[in-house]
């Protein structure tokens, strides 16, 4: 049983304000993943959760407890760091037994927690080996181990997948969703990796210079952005964007007119949009059709084939958009495409860069990783 | 692979032998020349207030040294003077190392300032403690035992070898502080912070985190400050001349005591080789504990 509460918490280093006031709820068991590009204040928030930093003004609570006051130890916590951070110069039973043997928990007991969190990580071969004749993963591994040990309410998780080569993080992510299901723990988990946010969260945390921007599950967060950076940041390639000119607000949507002079009306509601508002539409590369009758046109500037998939990089007016298409498009570069889009696929944001609200809730918004397994089904995870 | 002779390779048809010929000579002859002078010298009567007696000694200069009672106590004087000046600065460079790693106002000029009695030449170093700080009279030391009331010390004459530590001491400190200073910025900060989530207080992180940190760099020091504290000279004829009587002269002080004040150059020499036989002694339990330590 762990929760965790933030109230208005915000972070100075001297005179610049890093984290600018955030509120969050973590509920228990939850696996909520903190995400941003580098310099959000992702690491801050979560060192500040740790005790590593203190908050220059706000509440964390564990448990409704607040604990601004608890030193990093006492907490409750455990947290496995990017560079993995283990002791040179002890073995992997020493670095795992390393809480204890400073609590003064005698050997024997410590040994049996050791070898029981290695267990779980199939680390009971590696015991008396030093950190330097481990592998990447293995390390790791070590030091998700080293966290087990501690028995934590809640586990905090640094980037720790950063430093594994791609194959190895894959499968490094599926076996932290496995640990995340086995271990029942409340699991905060930082990183600037969206794959690793979209397939293990239950609740995605968007950060942007020091800010909240949304919190939802990640199914919400890619059909339902709630503005245009949450837009752009979730989902690869990134949202295509496009300046588009009101046309009318009706009550079934927003009429806009596209920048090749088609017209489309978007599902969304538009009634407290201004006459003369600017308004951008953004549809994800995968969303866009190629389609002779398309009311978009442009010249193919980039053709990538990945085999299953084609993503044509194509010049309209000042733009260059991102259309993913399938393998097997005969396009060739400098040719000209038309394409399209569902009008219930497109968002639209304002000229302040909020969402205007869709009309519809998407089916999955809702979903969380663990809504994914039906009943019985093992616990698996798409690699 | 097969191992590549040095002298085999070839660099665009030329043997590389002839081109380290002139270094490798030099360094050789460098070595080799005065090592041979002092062991042929060992063996000769050759002492320049007696200049007719000349001729092979056999192992005479070495029996008159090793009979000499000077010699046993200087060679304990050395290991006495090595082995307490190594432990005051590595205990104490490595405190001051932690310390110096703090955060506070005014680092960087302290760090310079602690580090600045290496750059003093041994001589200058010396007459500062002799006649600034240690003098019964008009020293420092003395002054600060009178102004609490307690009687003056002589340090050169009661308590000389002390002296001598203390002096040296506070010239190898810094080169102790700036090595493991250097190795304790090189200290993962993650590996503290995860320390510090396991539990550790400061102690527990000085003593399981920072030591075994700068271990290797502990036995560096420990190897470079033996080289020179082995043949320490300076400080001694400056302060003691190797006295009262024998209490400050060391193995280095002894042989310029039988060479240039006795005039016996067979007999100083005969001490040189046993420097030389005490130096690989020690050199061989260094290098044995530097290697392991820099294996792991």
């Amino acid at each position: 049983m762990a929760t965790l509460q933030l109230h208005n918490i915000t972070k100075r280093f001297g005179d610049t304000e890093v984290i600018k006031g955030i509120n969050l709820e973590v509920n228990d068991r939850e696996f909520v993943v903190f995400v941003g590009p580098s310099g959000c204040g992702k690491s801050t928030l979560m060192r500040m959760i740790a005790g590593l930093e203190s908050a220059t003004d706000g509440d964390i609570l564990i448990n409704g407890q607040r604990i601004n006051d608890v030193g990093p130890a006492d907490r409750g916590l455990a947290m496995v760091f990017q560079s993995y951070a283990l002791y040179p110069h002890m073995t992997v039973e020493g670095n795992m037994g390393f809480s204890m043997r400073l609590a003064g928990v005698p050997k024997e007991e410590r040994r049996a927690k050791v070898l029981e969190a290695a267990k779980i990580l199939q680390l009971e071969p590696l015991l008396d080996r030093k950190p330097k004749a481990l592998s990447g993963g293995q390390r790791q591994r070590v030091a998700i181990g080293r966290a087990i040990v501690r028995n934590p309410s809640i586990f905090l998780f640094d980037e720790p997948l950063s430093n594994l080569d791609a194959a190895l993080r894959v499968q490094m992510r599926i076996e932290l969703a496995r640990l995340h299901d086995e271990l029942d723990a409340t699991m905060i988990y930082v990183t600037h990796d969206q794959i690793e946010a979209m397939t293990m969260a239950d609740k995605i945390v968007v950060l942007h210079d020091g800010v909240v921007e949304q919190v939802g599950s990640p199914m919400a967060l890619y059909h339902h952005p709630c503005n245009r950076f949450v837009a752009g940041f979730i989902g690869s390639p990134k949202m295509n964007f496009l300046p588009v000119t009101l046309t009318g607000v009706a009550p079934g949507g927003v009429g806009v007119r596209l920048p090749g002079g088609g017209e489309r009306s978007i599902p969304v509601d538009g009634t407290h949009l201004e006459e003369s508002a600017t308004l951008e539409l953004g549809v994800r590369p995968e969303h866009l059709v190629l389609d002779e009758q398309g009311p978009l046109s442009g010249e193919i500037k980039v053709l990538e084939r990945l085999g299953g998939q084609t993503s044509l990089y194509v010049q309209m007016n000042d733009e260059l958009i991102t259309i993913m298409a399938d393998g097997d498009v005969a396009y060739r570069v400098n040719d000209t495409v038309h394409f399209g889009f569902a009008p219930e696929r497109a968002h639209l944001f304002g000229a302040d860069g909020l969402a205007l609200p869709s009309l519809q809730q998407h089916p999955l918004a809702g979903l969380t990783r663990h809504d994914n397994r039906g009943p019985g089904a093992p616990s698996e995870e798409p690699a | 692979m097969t191992k590549t002779r040095a002298s085999g390779r070839t660099v665009g048809g030329l043997r590389t032998l002839s081109l380290q010929a002139p270094a490798v000579t030099l360094l050789l002859l460098w070595m080799i020349v005065p090592l041979g002078m002092t062991l042929w010298f060992s063996f000769q009567y050759y002492n320049l207030l007696m200049p007719g007696m000349t001729g092979f000694a056999g192992l005479e200069n070495y029996e008159y040294l090793l009979t000499d009672p000077a010699l046993w106590k200087s060679m304990g004087n050395t290991l006495l003077l090595v082995g307490w000046v190594l432990a005051i600065t590595v205990v104490g460079g490595t405190l001051l190392a932690v310390l110096f790693q703090q955060d506070f106002a005014g680092r960087g000029i302290a760090r310079v300032l602690a580090i600045s009695p290496f750059f003093v030449m041994p001589t200058v170093s010396a007459l500062v403690w002799k006649n600034m700080m240690m003098h019964p009279s008009n020293g420092v030391l003395a002054w600060l035992a009178e102004s609490f009331g307690l009687p003056a010390v002589d340090w050169f004459s009661s308590l000389p070898l002390t002296s001598i530590v203390i002096i040296v001491a506070w010239q190898w400190l810094p080169f102790a502080l700036l090595i493991l200073l250097t190795a304790m910025q090189s200290l993962d900060e993650d590996q503290v912070e995860a320390a510090r989530m396991d539990g550790a207080g400061p102690v527990a992180i000085f003593f399981f985190i920072t030591l075994p940190h700068l271990r290797r760099a502990i036995s560096v020091v420990v190897m470079i400050e033996m080289i020179f504290l082995l043949t320490i000279f300076a400080e001694i004829f400056v302060t003691t001349s190797g006295g009262p009587g024998l209490a400050t002269t060391n193995l280095a002080y002894l042989i310029y005591i039988r060479a240039l004040l006795d005039f016996d150059v067979g007999t100083a020499s005969a001490g040189g080789v046993i420097a030389i036989i005490l130096a690989n002694i020690v050199a061989i339990f260094l290098v044995r504990m530097v290697a392991k330590n820099l294996e792991d």
